[in-house]
């Protein structure tokens, strides 16, 4: 029995490493999907509404099982086409990483496009004023204000990606709910494991809560709030 | 790329037997979930203070779980409870917890009423005190004023927030394919893929349909808005 919960709380490290892993593909996406968005170019914003309003309408399993297996096929062919013997298998926890990621990515390109339009237009022109160029402004003058306006929009997008790393050990990924998913297989009781795992997941996500929550107060330091 | 696989009659007729099988399970999901969500919403905003309490820890723990595992808890896990074991082969209601479909649907139901409940507590709490007060100041009783003048304002605010739990639902129903005998699009898809070993097409195909059907229930939703809630829209002068 205790062999079992060992093996589901490796599967919980796994958890938090793919989650974490998808988190950062879902930021760089977010970050480049909200600036597309936000360019003014025709081509740019096309690209973005299509990218957010194409992934918000297929269920994250469908893509995952799309990336997982198409991904194999279609790389060792592209690897036959240039000429090499070689042959790849994607592994589950880059397909996850990657399928949650590009999927999140546009969640995170609307919670970001949305914070960044809620900084007054006036500090930009101001930090373009004082001569700094886009990266610095956006370093200096954007980013730091924006995390306050995306807290609760990212707040919510990263406790539904952990709920979708349950998805992975559907690709075979070895996680905890796979290990909950055998450890009932073997043993036959299924209710204890999965309430177990279901335990676990709930730990993690009030405590990226809280931590979230303490965040939100960090960077609303001298943000002032209207009483009604 | 090999499309004209899709198009066999049989592969069609799976992939038709999958949309039926989405489609009734989430309607079927809604329905029960919503009546659920109503009861819990009023829980949540009532005045029994142990009821909000334990209606607030089941939706906490249904929103912080993940759906496969509720889904994995109902269909593998009730069946170890000795309880269940003694009464599923002939008592009546117990005798569904053999049938994927039910335990798909309980899953579901059970999800979305969660979600639903603090959406609707939510606009519920939302209501303007104005209307409550003026509500009051012609003698309704409690109850009157819930259902009379709260719950239609709330449930109509509530509309885009809801489509957007809807859509959620649809895409979840692709986890009913975890669940083995259970052939909705998901499972459709993956069995093409493994009787043929073509998964652009078969994965490209179910993604179509979803997104079509998202595409479909979010115009259904924008055109109820534009009925339900047309006294909040921007006037065109």
């Amino acid at each position: 029995m205790s062999a079992y919960v060992t093996a589901i709380l490796q599967g919980a490290v796994l958890t938090v490493g793919v989650s974490l892993a998808s988190l950062l593909v879902a930021i760089v996406l977010g970050l480049l999907g909200a600036s597309a968005k936000l360019s003014g170019r025709r081509g740019w914003v096309a690209l973005g509404t299509a990218y957010t309003t194409v992934i918000r309408g297929i269920p994250d399993l469908v893509l995952m099982l799309l990336i997982f297996y198409g991904g194999t096929i279609g790389l060792n062919n592209l690897l036959e086409w240039m000429g090499s013997e070689a042959t790849v298998d994607i592994n589950p926890f880059v397909a996850g990483v990657l399928t949650l990621g590009f999927i999140y990515g546009a969640y995170m390109t609307e919670t970001f496009r949305g914070a960044i339009l809620a900084i007054p237009h006036g500090q930009i022109e101001a930090a373009w004023a004082f001569g700094m160029g886009r990266t610095q402004t956006f370093l200096r003058i954007t980013a730091p204000q924006m995390v306050r306006y995306a807290l609760p929009g990212f707040t919510n997008n990263w406790l539904v990606l952990i709920k979708a790393t349950a998805l992975i050990s559907l690709i075979g990924l070895q996680e905890m709910t796979y290990a909950a998913k055998q450890a009932s297989a073997a043993t036959r009781s299924p209710f204890v494991f999965f309430l177990f795992t279901a335990a676990l997941f709930l730990v993690y996500t009030t405590v990226s809560l809280m931590a979230l929550r303490r965040l939100g107060v960090r960077f609303s330091l001298g943000a002032k709030r209207g009483t009604l | 790329m090999n499309w004209a696989v899709l198009f066999e009659p049989q592969n069609l007729a799976l992939f038709g037997h999958g949309i039926v099988t989405t489609l009734s399970l989430l309607f079927a999901s809604l329905a029960v979930g919503g009546v659920m969500a109503l009861v819990f919403a009023l829980l949540l905003t009532g005045p029994w203070a142990p009821l909000r309490w334990v209606v607030g820890a089941y939706t906490y723990v249904i929103r912080g779980t993940p759906l496969l595992i509720q889904v994995y808890l109902i269909y593998y896990g009730l069946g170890q409870l000795e309880w269940i074991q003694a009464r599923w082969d002939t008592v009546w209601p117990w005798t569904h917890f053999k049938e994927p479909f039910f335990c798909a649907l309980l899953a579901f139901a059970l999800n979305t009423a969660g979600y639903t409940a603090e959406m609707l507590a939510g606009a519920i709490r939302e209501t303007s005190a104005g209307e409550i007060e003026a509500a009051q100041a012609f003698g309704m009783s409690r109850l009157q004023v819930m259902f009379r003048v709260v719950l239609p304002s709330a449930l109509r605010r509530t509309l885009p927030a809801y489509s957007n739990e809807v859509v959620m639902m649809l895409q979840s129903t692709s986890l009913a394919s975890a669940v083995p005998s259970m052939l909705d699009v998901t499972a459709a898809a993956s069995r093409i893929y493994s009787d043929y070993y073509l998964p652009f097409e078969a994965y490209l195909a179910a993604a179509a349909i979803y997104l079509v059907a998202s595409f479909c229930l979010i115009g259904l939703f924008k055109l109820a808005e534009r009925h339900l809630l047309a006294y909040l829209a921007v006037r065109q002068s």
